[in-house]
């Protein structure tokens, strides 16, 4: 099960902020629970801001991402009803794709 | 489509059928990913393995990459570190914790009118020096660092 990715654009001026929050575990795979037993790593590996559908910002994420990614991201003349995606993917291949219209 | 796929499940269709499915595009992803997960770079323990499996050895330090981080940091497990590349052609922003488990926190690259500007949330283990290397357009590479208490790490349990 995949959680809604939430994404909220403030502009200033010329330059936005991309706000986007990946909801995740981000389990390091480090952690025990009480009877000793290690919780398997799950986070997530991959994820891709679109804009209009051009991929413009790719990241990479490790285990030491906070849980819950949250990122915020800058980008250059951003307009009303353009159209901004998000996709990630996981290390056990669950993945998530959300987008949002610019009101 | 959720017919085929509860067949899948199932494992009702043979295997022998796959590749004739994906050639159909009806199993193609609708997302392409251009890079692959750096593998070799996120699972180093070290922070030398580390940079050179991102290709990030010998870059020179730079004051143009602005890192704005807490001093001392009161629980690991969330750390905003913010990050700004004044480097002309920035094509992505690294970030690595000396002394995490596995030191390469994440990457990013940034094409058309994206800025080369992160704000992110790290899991720190303990105390650290963290390392942001920019790469530019020219393949040249430049690093920034910055020390980060931290009083309660982030990673065990």
């Amino acid at each position: 099960m995949t959680e809604q990715i939430k994404m909220r654009v403030q502009n200033r001026g010329e330059v936005s902020d991309i706000r986007i929050l990946m909801q995740h575990p981000m389990e390091t795979g480090q952690r025990n629970d009480e009877k000793g037993q290690t919780f398997p790593a799950h986070f997530i590996q991959t994820f891709t801001l679109s804009l209009n559908g051009k991929p413009i910002i790719e990241g990479q994420l490790n285990t030491s991402i906070a849980k819950n990614p949250l990122f915020t991201f800058r980008a250059l003349g951003i307009k009303t009803g353009d159209k901004l995606s998000v996709a990630w993917t996981d290390n056990i291949g669950e993945h998530r794709q959300d987008e949002m219209t610019i009101a | 489509m959720f017919e085929l796929r509860r067949k899948f499940l199932k494992g009702g269709l043979s295997v022998t059928l796959l590749p004739t499915l994906l050639g159909t595009g009806m199993l193609v992803p609708t997302r392409v990913l251009a890079v692959e997960w750096n593998t070799t770079a996120f699972s180093a323990s070290k922070v030398g393995e580390a940079l050179a499996a991102y290709g990030a050895t010998g870059a020179a330090e730079s004051r143009d990459i602005l890192v704005n981080a807490p001093e001392i940091a009161e629980n690991g497990a969330k750390v905003d570190v913010e990050i700004t590349s004044n480097i002309a052609d920035t094509n992505s922003l690294a970030i690595f914790a000396d002394k995490n488990p596995t030191p390469m926190c994440g990457a990013v690259a940034f094409s058309g009118p994206a800025l080369p500007y992160i704000r992110a949330q790290l899991k720190l283990a303990e105390t650290t020096r963290i390392r942001v290397v920019a790469k530019a357009a020219d393949g040249k590479t430049y690093v920034a660092f910055r020390e980060i208490k931290v009083t309660i790490g982030g990673c065990g349990g």
